[in-house]
């Protein structure tokens, strides 16, 4: 029962403005007509959300290749399809690449698109610092791939940009040292200035992770509609807030970590240089205080995403809502006093490894709790197969497989046997392809008709949906016996009397199966924007605020600001009794919008500058080690300007509603009246 | 700006101006600005954290290591430097409370005395560091005992890391409120008493929290070293 209608107000009512200057007598970039700029100074979230999204689809694509080109060295045994130094620089860029620069971008597209429409925001807190995360994540993801140009430049003897003209011997351009870069193998002494692109480039995308999470902490507790009490919001806002404080209190260890690498690499410290004293154990500690909450980084936004949409499709609330959330905050708490079980082998001592054993096995419970949740929801409704729902029960199974090996690798005599095996390897694939990848690709089915106003066409979806699933099963499943065999992690190759090539070649098959899937995902997302029929307000019956808007959302979000009375606001209001309704209160003074800005695109180009100088300075081209400073003067003069602009702002007033109250919009009524306000 | 203006405004990147009413309260009833450094410092306090950790832990592994900081730690100095940095904060919250009551020129006075008490600290660091790097020669120039640098054993290393992270918080500290001590003369300030004293109050607590962060480092790197176990 879709009342709302689909308005047809132009989307950027306020062409015809004229641009308010800024407190330093700057013009601001608003009303812009150019699609650049507007783009490139925006502070809308749902803009800074799509293209989130679209660079971690593409990134998800460069990873995905890389990982396949793994899967093709590994088919038969004994092969030399490509060296292994690019074995290791592959392995190490798929790694770092899936998890910073396509999952947890992914992720905080979703942050960014829903969560303001989710509580009833007009926008994010600080919709300018938004801004800044977005840009000064690219720069992290431009550097880090810079590698990979400049090797090839290196390996093509390019004149401009060769390297070789410093001082040190270059050997690994692209980073070789794991998404781990455990100590000592991460000096200088046995990694190239990959190890320097690598550490550089995790820093700025720590910079971005950290001020996006701070912002969106803030926006949650404080920027909630009327009404959106704590435990009124849905569950994926709630799991946004609980992976917002992992990351700011997770981050700090590896940035310091990660510090204290650059300062032994670069300015001759010891902290990690077996030879003065320096112990590679504690790279291990640090770098898992981080990694561990960092699983749960990747993974709590997928449960919010399917905690989202199994009640849509099952057409019943939630099952014990507050314990899905309770074990959500359980989990990460849980998830900073469990990190050494990535480290049961490096001796710890029988009381370290026994504590360390039973809290693994505790963080089943509150995971057990949100899966027998899901079931309860499930059970006894009136479950719509549609495509969101397809990979959201997907994700329960897959996800389950994942946590049944995470719970066999919590005994640690057992995993003295798994580590470091292709056993390991299947297991946190199963949870981060079939737990968080099926998530966020059932989220980007679930949201997409709201992103973009169409419809998904329904020719190619349970193809996607088979095809993802059974190739993710055929690449990752055998991989438990491999593993189990004795195949060892990242191994470039292996020995035809191993017997492990039949197996191998079944893994690279999925792979490409898998890999087939994705590609039939993105031409899905084609057809839908090409060839979708407009999708109106409620595609899917929907029970969250944001369904009661129009698809695509007014870049205002709400025209009035909505009153909450209940959980699951735009169900209660469509289905539920008078007091249950959802109140529109207009405002008198008009919206006020946020006023868009230059300097934090330009803050974070300091960051690529910087990013780029310091690897290539440490490879002993001249004057690096000013570019960097002038990347640096970038950063901070930008910072001082931002300050010093002022937030500005302007005020719009829409003359459509929200939600049932909507009237259809009289066609060529104009542009809502706006006017400047202040500074 | 009316009082049920100055309350209401608090929506901050969104922005208060001139006579504008901004509606938006906070759910909470906290300032958005307030609330963000209050997070960002916990974040703060996990790098901290993790840095002072490094250096203990590196301690307990090394208790014998190329430096003896019961020798090199000059305790009346850094006493005197912890002195000055408390007593910063003291003006801080004195330019926080005129900067409240819109008096502008305390406010001016105190932050240039918080400016001054920082750059105090930061010349005693700097002194601190030529004497360690140098070593410490006698009356006669004869070495009384050995310097040390960022390479010297572990201790080195995690010594300057550490205190010289926390020195950069200050000089970040100082530089801001030299900023907000001459962004005072723009004029901008008187328009927004309320925002601006939420600005001040910002930079307050980041200072307050610098502050804490030292007496933490005062009393575990430097003052423990001197208790004697046996």
């Amino acid at each position: 029962m879709s009342t709302a209608t689909t308005d047809t107000l132009p989307h950027s009512p306020d062409h015809g403005l004229v641009a308010e200057k800024s407190a330093l007598g700057l013009t601001r970039p608003d009303h812009s007509k150019s699609f650049w700029v507007d783009w490139l100074t925006t502070v809308d979230h749902k803009k800074i959300g799509i293209m989130y999204g679209a660079a971690a689809l593409f990134f998800f694509v460069v990873g995905g290749i890389e990982a396949l080109i793994i899967r093709a060295q590994l088919a038969v045994p004994e092969n030399d399809l490509i060296s292994a130094q690019l074995y290791n620089q592959l392995f190490t860029m798929h790694g770092t690449t899936m998890i910073f620069l396509a999952v947890m971008p992914l992720s905080a597209a979703f942050f960014n698109y829903l969560v303001p429409l989710q509580i009833g925001a007009r926008d994010v807190a600080f919709p300018r610092l938004n801004s800044f995360s977005l840009w000064t994540f690219m720069a992290g993801a431009i550097v880090l791939n810079a590698s990979w140009f400049f090797q090839v430049m290196q390996y093509m003897g390019s004149e401009a940009f060769n390297l070789k003209s410093g001082t040190v011997t270059l050997t690994d351009i692209v980073p070789a040292v794991g998404w781990f870069g455990y100590a000592p193998l991460s000096s200088e002494l046995y990694s190239g200035i990959g190890g320097d692109f690598w550490i550089i480039s995790l820093q700025i995308l720590g910079v971005a992770s950290i001020a996006a999470s701070l912002n969106f902490i803030v926006t949650i507790i404080n920027m909630r509609a009327p009404g959106m009490k704590m435990m009124r919001m849905p569950v994926f806002t709630w799991m946004t807030l609980v992976t917002a404080f992992l990351i700011i209190l997770a981050f700090p260890a590896i940035t310091i970590a990660l510090a204290e690498l650059m300062f032994d690499r670069n300015f001759g410290t010891n902290f990690f240089r077996v030879s003065q004293g320096g112990q590679p154990i504690l790279w291990q500690h640090l770098f898992w205080v981080f990694g561990h909450p960092e699983v749960y980084i990747l993974i709590l936004p997928a449960m919010g995403i399917v905690s989202e949409i199994l009640p849509t499709f099952s057409r019943k609330p939630l099952f014990g809502y507050p314990i899905v959330i309770f074990s959500g905050a359980v989990i990460g708490f849980l998830g900073f006093a469990v990190w050494s079980h990535h480290m049961f082998t490096t001796g710890l001592g029988k009381i370290a490894t026994a504590a360390f054993s039973l809290l693994t096995m505790a963080i089943a419970v509150p995971t057990g709790v949100k899966i027998f949740n899901w079931i309860g929801t499930l059970w006894g409704g009136r479950i719509k197969l549609t495509a969101p729902m397809i990979f959201a029960l997907g994700f329960v199974w897959m996800f389950m497989m994942g946590g049944f090996s995470g719970i066999m690798h919590s005994s640690a005599p057992a995993d003295a046997q798994q580590q470091d095996s292709y056993f390991v390897v299947a297991h946190f694939h199963y949870v981060l392809i079939g737990g968080s990848v099926l998530a966020l690709i059932g989220g980007i089915y679930f949201w997409l008709p709201k992103v973009y106003g169409k419809m998904w066409t329904g020719a190619l979806s349970n193809w996607v949906a088979g095809t993802i699933v059974v190739g993710l099963n055929i690449t990752f499943f055998p991989m438990h016996f491999l593993g189990l065999l004795g195949m060892p992690r990242r191994t470039h190759t292996y020995l035809a009397v191993n017997e492990w090539g039949a197996m191998n070649m079944v893994c690279t098959i999925g792979a490409f199966i898998l890999a087939m899937g994705i590609l039939l995902f993105l031409i899905d997302i084609y057809l839908c924007v090409t060839k979708g029929k407009p999708a109106g307000n409620d595609p899917w019956d929907g029970r969250t605020l944001e369904w009661a808007i129009s698809s695509p959302p007014k870049h205002y979000n709400f025209a009035a600001v909505p009153k909450i009375p209940a959980r699951d606001c735009w169900f209660a209001h469509k289905y539920g009794s008078a007091k249950q309704k959802i109140g529109w209160q207009k405002e008198d003074h008009g919206i006020h919008m946020p006023s868009q800005s230059w300097w934090p695109l330009f803050a974070s180009c300091g960051f690529l500058i910087l990013g780029i100088a310091f690897p290539i300075k440490h490879a002993g081209v001249p004057y690096m080690g000013w570019l960097a400073i002038l990347g640096l003067t970038i950063l901070v003069f930008g910072i001082i300007m931002w300050s010093l602009e002022g937030p500005g702002g302007y005020h719009l007033h829409p003359e459509e509603e929200d939600g049932e109250d909507s009237k259809p919009a009289p066609t060529g009524s104009g542009a809502p009246v706006s006017e400047e306000v202040h500074r | 700006m009316s009082d049920a203006a100055a309350l209401s405004n608090s929506h901050d990147d969104h922005g208060h101006g001139h006579g504008h009413i901004d509606h938006t309260a906070t759910s909470t009833g906290i300032e958005n600005k307030k609330l963000i450094m209050w997070l960002f410092l916990a974040s703060d306090c996990m790098f901290f954290g993790t840095l002072i950790s490094t250096h203990l832990i590196y301690r307990k592994v090394y208790p014998d290591g190329p430096v003896d900081p019961t020798v090199v730690f000059n305790i009346p100095l850094t006493s005197f430097s912890t002195f000055i940095l408390l007593m910063s904060s003291f003006l801080m919250a004195l330019a926080v409370s005129a900067m409240h009551k819109g008096e502008l020129k305390s406010f001016r006075n105190n932050v240039l005395g918080v400016v001054f008490f920082g750059i105090i600290f930061l010349t005693c660091q700097v002194f601190e560091f030529t004497e360690f790097v140098y070593g410490k020669h006698d009356a006669d120039g004869n070495l009384v005992w050995e310097g040390f640098t960022l390479s010297t054993g572990t201790f080195g290393s995690t010594f300057f890391v550490l205190t010289g992270t926390h020195g950069t918080h200050v000089a970040i500290g100082v530089l801001w409120l030299i900023g907000l001590y001459f962004y005072s003369f723009t004029g901008r300030m008187e328009h927004d008493i309320h925002g601006s004293a939420m600005d001040v109050e910002v930079a307050g607590l980041y200072w307050h929290f610098v502050d804490i962060v030292w007496i933490v480092i005062f009393t575990a790197i430097y003052l423990v070293e001197f208790i004697n176990f046996t």
